[in-house]
């Protein structure tokens, strides 16, 4: 559906030639995010370079009844940005400047178009730094961060995005500029800053956000444990956090996942475990040295056959290489690759990988597992070949009957990458008809025309059938050059 | 601890109230209603005896309780496990219910080193105002599946639903917890708070009396030991009974006559020209007044320094002020919850 020529000169005219994409070779650039399987081109792409712009525009939209798509980097992995027919892409790529590092109050004031890492590089000479580090960190952006509410493999001791933000502006539909939160800890009236930070651009255009800074840990650690099954492994995890530790990070491989690493990187892992953990401990040197005593006490008491401890920072890296390595390194191995993104209580790992491993040698198909252990959040990446005929159908129910189990054991759908285009489906799993009403009403409180990404996150009723996953095609994920995990 | 599942008849009691178009307060323990504005509803919804654990498993790190549960047997349970709520609220003698603080949102002097009451909330179930039991989040410590409506629901005084049961994140108890004094003038404490938060040290509460300031260390014996040995500082003995006594607000300090104000401002602010007496809390960011300011001098001085004052005991009509946009955008939100205005009427708004 062609948006009018007076409504493209209109947007011309509010943010300079320059700043609108029409012609179609361009809009292909921003025809998906980093789920390639779902493609829509544009109708025009506008980037603002200044709040009133992006108000401007909005306004604009508002008044045509034209949807409303906003763009970080378009690094999501749900397809929180895939193009709606007959709507704009409102990227804010342009809005990427560190307006100012505070490091009296450990804060960071940013527009939104500033990549993660940078903030933290920023931050860095003042002895601070930004926790949240999503895997695609050297290139998202924090608005998309906080559109998604992202995570990272240190959400364990460190949180989410949400627990990270202070304040953020946020550009209704209607084009009003709202500020919620506040410069201290606490805002009268509802919290709408954690209701806004996950919310998928549903509700707002975020044009400034203000991060929480923490000061550098002085001291890392690594402990790198072999066990002769999952269950163990499972079980490993499980005693860690009950003895009180809060490790930074607690990452668990499976075999498949160590061999295909080892294979493509070459980080010295026991090729011959079952599984292994990754248990990262940081902060004062008294007090990494405290904890990893006692977790090198409680892996060995749950069955570690191997523990090895990093002697310098050289080897920290090197045991966390194999890691960062596992989604490329099963790229290698399959053709193609499906990532799902469940979260389960803890205390269902062992046997909840036992049934996936069941679910997926009854279709044939084989299954990798690398993913957050301590927070429950999994990444199994279902193995197939999208040249073999009825594959992918098979990957695709395989996947689906995974984030039920998630959910029938008491977890979600999804634990960091969100519900996008690609999870409308589950989403009806995971929430009562009621429910998702409510999530309606919720998105009219803010946006009544329903133009702000439409179609995304939360389903209609009668789209509870449909279903998507992430499709990675001949190993080759979009931003390839992103470590994903 | 009294196990009782009465969901099915709160959710008939709203239900009803709908129908006859008949507003509904909320009580748990009724210990905050001192807090925010008064309710004007004349029938009553107790919530007290919908009470017990649900599911707690201290591997899990989460606890899953009814709201009518009182807070202190929470604590209990949770201690007996060697564990606790990050956000340290207070109990009121006992009486606090889980559902009341989160309802408040209320957190004390760990705050803003662990986390507040909403970033302690997982998931939960609710009543809305049109009588309907809904669930969101969950049991699990990322889920980022549909709006985040249980963390609405912190803060938010009952007047979007009725918290029937909630999930919550709960930290480990630290092995130790040790508190240094300095006495210090008020531009000294205020210069030399944020030098100590930005060290990476565990810090679990920082908070200044008027004469001294207070660090809480929380962690590993040989950490806190190792931290003091290098700032200095006298020991305080009696530090744990200091921040019981400032989470349950029963320091001298509040027994000053005058309005009570919680001003929340950027944490090395400088000090705010009003009269009064001030404590400081959470590091800096958090200045409780005792004043006898009017409330427009009050909310003037804290949106100058870009913060938010609320009047915690006094001015109940002018205890908090939003901008017109956001005012408006939370009435939208009130009303796609409760469009009847039956749950706790006055209580935030009209």
């Amino acid at each position: 559906m062609p948006l009018p020529d007076s409504f493209i000169k209109q947007c011309q005219r509010l943010l300079g030639a320059e700043n609108v994409i029409a012609d179609p070779e361009s809009l292909k650039v921003y025809e998906c995010d980093a789920l390639s399987a779902y493609r829509q081109v544009p109708d025009l792409v506008v980037l603002p370079e200044a709040v009133d712009q992006v108000q401007a525009i909005l306004r604009l939209c508002h008044q045509l009844n034209i949807p409303v798509v906003a763009r970080g980097a378009g690094t999501g992995l749900a397809g929180g940005a895939l193009p709606v027919d007959g709507g704009i892409v409102l990227g804010l790529s342009k809005m990427n400047k560190i307006l100012e590092i505070d490091p009296a109050n450990r804060r960071a004031m940013l527009q939104p178009g500033v990549r993660n890492l940078a903030i933290s590089e920023a931050a860095r000479r003042h002895g601070l730094y930004y926790a949240p580090d999503p895997s695609s960190q050297i290139a998202c952006s924090i608005g998309g961060n906080v559109a998604e509410n992202a995570g990272g493999v240190h959400c364990l001791k460190y949180g989410l995005t949400v627990h990270n933000v202070l304040q953020i502006k946020l550009v209704t539909m209607a084009g009003e500029l709202l500020t919620l939160g506040g410069g201290g800890l606490d805002t009268p009236g509802y919290d709408v800053l954690a209701l806004a930070i996950g919310s998928e651009g549903l509700l707002g255009v975020v044009v400034e956000i203000t991060v929480r800074l923490l000061p550098l840990p002085p001291q890392t650690q690594v402990l790198l444990a072999a066990f002769a099954s999952v269950e163990q492994a499972g079980t490993a995890v499980a005693a860690v956090i009950a003895d009180g530790l809060v490790p930074a990070g607690l990452e668990l491989m499976d075999n498949a996942a160590i061999r295909a690493t080892e294979a493509f990187v070459n980080a010295g892992y026991p090729v011959d475990a079952a599984a292994i953990l990754l248990c990262e401990l940081d902060g004062l040197n008294e007090q990494v040295e405290a904890d990893s005593a006692r977790a090198e006490k409680l892996l060995m008491q749950n069955g570690a056959t191997e523990l090895r401890k990093a002697v310098n920072a050289e080897e920290c890296k090197r045991f966390w290489a194999g890691r960062k390595a596992a989604f490329p390194a099963v790229g290698r191995i399959a053709s193609d690759y499906y990532c799902m993104d469940g979260t389960i209580p803890r205390k269902h790992l062992a046997k909840v990988l036992k049934q996936i491993g069941e679910m997926a040698e009854e279709c044939g198909l084989a299954v990798v597992n690398v993913f957050h252990a301590g927070d429950g959040n999994l990444h199994p990446l279902i193995l197939y070949d999208a040249n073999q005929q009825g594959d992918f159908e098979k990957a695709e129910a395989l996947g689906g009957h995974i984030l039920e189990l998630c959910v029938l054991v008491g977890g979600t759908i999804t634990g960091e990458h969100g519900v996008g285009h690609e999870k409308l489906g589950q989403m009806c799993v995971q929430f009562q008809a009621a429910e998702l009403a409510q999530f309606h009403r919720l998105k009219q409180a803010f946006d009544p025309e329903g133009l702000l990404n439409p179609g995304k996150a939360i389903p209609t009723l009668h789209r509870c059938s449909e279903f998507g996953r992430l499709h990675v095609h001949q190993g080759r994920l979009p931003h390839p050059e992103l470590e994903r995990f | 601890m009294l196990e009782q599942d009465l969901s099915f008849g709160l959710q008939q009691q709203v239900q009803q109230a709908a129908i006859d178009v008949a507003p509904l307060k909320i009580m748990g323990g009724n210990t905050k209603a001192f807090y925010g504005g008064r309710c004007d509803a004349s029938k009553v919804l107790y919530i007290t005896g919908h009470s017990g654990v649900i599911d707690y498993e201290p591997s899990e790190l989460v606890i899953t309780a009814r709201s009518g549960t009182r807070l202190v047997d929470i604590i209990e349970l949770l201690a007996n496990q060697r564990q606790t709520l990050g956000f340290e609220p207070p109990d009121f003698n006992g009486k606090a219910t889980l559902g009341g603080t989160l309802a408040t949102g209320f957190s004390g002097p760990r705050r803003p080193f662990a986390g507040s009451a909403r970033d302690f909330m997982l998931g939960g179930k609710i009543i809305n105002g049109h009588g309907e039991m809904l669930s969101f989040g969950g049991r699990v410590m990322k889920n980022v599946a549909g709006f985040d409506v249980s963390r609405l629901m912190v803060g938010a005084l009952g007047t979007l639903g009725v918290i029937l049961e909630a999930s919550l994140r709960v930290i480990p108890l630290p092995e130790t917890e040790l508190t240094v004094t300095y006495a210090l003038s008020e531009p000294q404490a205020l210069a030399k708070m944020p030098v100590l938060a930005g060290q990476p040290w565990p810090i679990s509460a920082m908070a200044y009396d008027g004469e001294c300031l207070r660090l809480r260390l929380s962690g590993a014996e040989q950490a806190v030991r190792a931290i003091i040995g290098r700032i200095g500082g006298d020991m305080d003995e009696l530090g744990d009974i200091f921040w019981q006594d400032l989470r349950e607000q029963r320091l001298a300090f509040f027994l000053w006559s005058g309005d009570l104000w919680r001003i929340s401002v950027a944490p090395a602010t400088p000090a705010l020209p009003l009269p009064g007496r001030w404590f400081l809390d959470w590091g800096g960011a958090l200045r409780w007044l005792k004043t006898d300011a009017s409330a427009d001098a009050v909310h003037a001085e804290a949106q100058k320094a870009g913060g938010y004052a609320v009047c915690y005991q006094g001015a109940q009509n002018d205890w908090f002020r939003l901008d017109g946009g956001l005012f408006s955008l939370q009435q939208n939100i009130r009303k796609a919850f409760d469009p009847l205005k039956l749950l706790n009427p006055g209580r935030l708004w009209p």
